[in-house]
């Protein structure tokens, strides 16, 4: 018996070294093709110098996300709008004629397993990185793109780590700016005064939210009058927080919080009869594509969002996207699409050569990226500051009838 | 006022997590093995019911019947393939089949599901409680789980205590050995627990995304660990225990929340859980049970 489990592992283990050999030999397959394209791209660049003088080689772009597991939505959705601007790009003749390529790589929402894609998007040439999707991930990643000094830009990781190394910039807000931003948002608009929050105090994402709404509250003259957590272990059952809010006589339930729990929370608190305004902010982006989703429960839910696809400046990328993959565009596809385009802006001012290295790719980015200006789709005339962060303002949007609202 | 409402609240997860308990505590109590798979076979039970009644768009007792179906075959073949080839082997090397078989379950149902969330349509029909003008609520949900989980638990301790199956079931539980001498299949037996358990999951997976709607692959893995603890909690083989386990541990996790902190409430309720077991080893219901040499 032990003999035979002996051999079985041994089996085991056989078959991931193969799976390992088998995956790497992928690697080098791609990367194989990727030189072919390169090389043709020149060869054709040559023979047709006199026409265009286009074809200046190809630029790699790393993508980082989830791509199954429990987050798989979002890095899915950042794989989509990367390739879609990719796409884009090229069609239109590429950025000074030189073509982009990316690559996606599964990080599960994992840090260790981002840093080994990272490794697997260095390995097949990446020149800069637009990722990690997750901030814990994220974090993880820029501390390697540090030392390799590798030009990353991350669609979506909010927490304030993120972009802590000088090589790192965002597209998204970081989170005490979302926080603060509600906070201002709800005073000045006059939403209410008495607030109860809900967060998941086992995240980086929401208590750092939270924190920093919980500090501009008070400025704003508005009342925290319940400050409750949950953590990811016992986020089924919301019932004591909402109870204690509908105690507390909340008018509005702050939720700096993912819109699965969200939606627990929406149908627990309509059970109740507690029907305060509900406020999220880019986290509660998704609620309407949980499938089966009663939308009368997310009826008057007001959510802070970089992007909503009912803008008129987001029509036809949401049309092209929909054709593209069948689903609706969210905040993260339309923050990677940016992300792509804040690269092509910088190859732009930079005049860099489709073949620089990293470094020094990095190096040319690290200035540039504070001197482009660009319309994207979660903003209009974004710039970025060397500290990484975006500059961009707030937008709040109500479902109402299923669907966003600008406000 | 509020103390009651978050006693109802206590006893409504309580009842969840009981409900769950019932089908970890049956398959320990007969095969001693503790099957970490039942957490994700509930959540292919609420899979299942998703598809038959959101999907397909039958009616919600047929899609009751179909997920019992579906884990109950389930059960049976996980036994066959993943647990019988290892019934010599140690404790430890079923321990780590089974929570195995537990991540194959979750990246299966991610395959062909897909990692977004689904909003689950609740089975239950009965309406809920208003007491007290209003101020109190009991949903239907936590209504019919507290009086299936008591159906369960009378009707599972009768089966194994007045049935020819259910003395096999305790044979095997206390000697497989002398079983096999005096004639009983214990492969078959085993099957037949597994076959029980993995109904009663069928059953735990409608009530449990009926209260809380959220359905993705991984919704069943912590209600299940917390449904272990309940388990340990009452005494892990004791089908009352399972209860009583389930229902304290919900409202004690519920009222630290309420007057403690929120933040705190888990590593409170698992401080208890090493007190109770430093104080009773056995759990609150458990048998103590003395090894012959």
């Amino acid at each position: 018996m032990k003999k035979l489990i002996t051999l079985g592992l041994t089996a085991a283990m056989v078959a991931s070294l193969v799976g390992c050999g088998s995956g790497s030999g992928g690697n080098t397959a791609t990367e194989a093709e990727g030189t072919t394209t390169a090389a043709q791209g020149s060869a054709s660049g040559d023979s047709g110098a006199d026409n265009s003088g286009a074809a200046g080689g190809t630029f790699k772009i790393g993508v980082i996300g989830p791509l199954t597991g429990p987050a798989a939505s979002y890095g899915i959705a950042v794989q989509n709008g990367a390739d879609l601007a990719v796409k884009e790009i090229n069609a239109a003749g590429g950025v000074n004629g030189i073509m982009l390529e990316s690559n996606a790589q599964d990080d599960e929402h994992d840090p260790q397993k981002s840093v080994n894609a990272y490794n697997t998007l260095k390995d097949w040439g990446a020149q800069v990185i637009v990722g990690s999707t997750t901030s814990d991930p994220c974090i993880a990643v820029a501390a390697e793109t540090s030392n390799d000094n590798m030009f990353q830009i991350t669609p979506s990781g909010s927490a304030v780590e993120c972009v802590a190394p000088e090589n790192v910039f965002r597209v998204c807000f970081a989170d005490p700016d979302q926080g603060t931003a509600s906070a201002v948002y709800i005073g000045e608009n006059k939403l209410a005064t008495k607030i109860a929050v809900i967060y998941d105090s086992s995240t980086t994402y929401s208590s750092g939210i939270r924190e920093a709404f919980v500090k501009e509250a008070a400025s704003q003259g508005l009342e925290i009058v319940a400050d409750e957590a949950f953590t990811a272990d016992n986020a089924t059952d919301f019932s004591v927080q909402l109870d204690k809010a509908k105690e507390a006589g909340a008018e509005l339930v702050f939720l700096p919080i993912y819109y699965q729990e969200a939606s627990v929370i929406l149908k627990q608190a309509k059970d109740k009869s507690f029907a305060p305004i509900f406020f999220g902010c880019d986290g509660m982006d998704g609620i309407l594509t949980v499938k089966n989703f009663d939308t009368s429960l997310a009826e008057g839910l007001m959510l802070l969002t970089p992007f909503s696809t009912t803008e008129d400046s987001s029509k036809a990328f949401t049309e092209a996207y929909v054709a593209a993959y069948g689903i609706e565009p969210n905040q993260f596809a339309a923050d990677s699409y940016d992300a792509v385009y804040a690269i092509k802006a910088a190859i732009e001012k930079s005049g860099i050569a489709a073949d620089a290295d990293y470094s020094a790719v990095c190096e040319a980015f690290k200035t540039a990226m504070t001197q482009i200006s660009i319309d994207g789709l979660t903003g209009a005339g974004m710039t970025w500051n060397a500290a990484g962060e975006p500059d961009k303002a707030p937008k709040a949007v109500k479902i109402v009838n299923g669907v966003y609202e600008m406000q | 006022m509020s103390f009651l409402s978050y006693l109802i609240s206590g006893i409504s997860l309580g009842s969840i997590y009981a409900i769950i308990a019932l089908g970890y505590t049956m398959v320990y109590g007969i095969a001693r093995m503790l099957n970490f798979a039942h957490g994700d076979i509930i959540m292919v039970g609420g899979f299942a019911i998703f598809t038959m009644v959101s999907t397909l768009g039958m009616a919600p007792l047929v899609g009751i019947v179909t997920a019992v179906a579906v884990c109950t075959l389930l059960g049976v073949t996980i036994e066959f393939v993943a647990y019988r080839p290892l019934r010599g082997a140690s404790s430890l090397a079923v321990l780590i089949t089974a929570i195995g078989v537990s991540y194959l379950l979750q990246n299966l149902a991610l395959l062909i599901f897909g990692s977004n969330a689904r909003q689950f349509t609740s089975v239950v029909m009965v309406p809920g409680l208003a007491l007290a003008g209003g101020r109190l609520t009991i949903s239907g949900e936590t209504i019919v789980t507290i009086i299936v989980c008591v159906v369960i638990m009378v009707s599972l301790t009768a089966f194994i205590n007045k049935t020819r199956i259910g003395q096999a079931m305790l044979a095997v539980s206390e000697d497989r050995g002398a079983a096999t001498l005096m004639g009983i299949n214990v492969n078959k037996t085993i099957a037949i627990t597994f076959a029980i358990g993995s109904a009663l999951a069928a059953i735990a997976g409608a009530l449990l995304c009926s209260t809380y709607p959220s359905l993705t692959p991984y919704t069943g893995s912590m209600p299940g660990i917390k449904a272990f603890v309940a388990a340990v909690f009452g005494g892990i083989g004791s089908i009352p225990g399972a209860l009583l386990g389930g229902i304290i541990l919900g409202v004690v996790e519920n009222l630290s929340k309420a007057y403690i902190s929120s933040q705190l409430s888990d590593a409170i309720v698992f401080s208890l859980l090493i007190v109770i077991l430093l104080v009773r080893p056995t759990g609150i219901l458990g048998k103590k049970i003395n090894e012959k040499v």
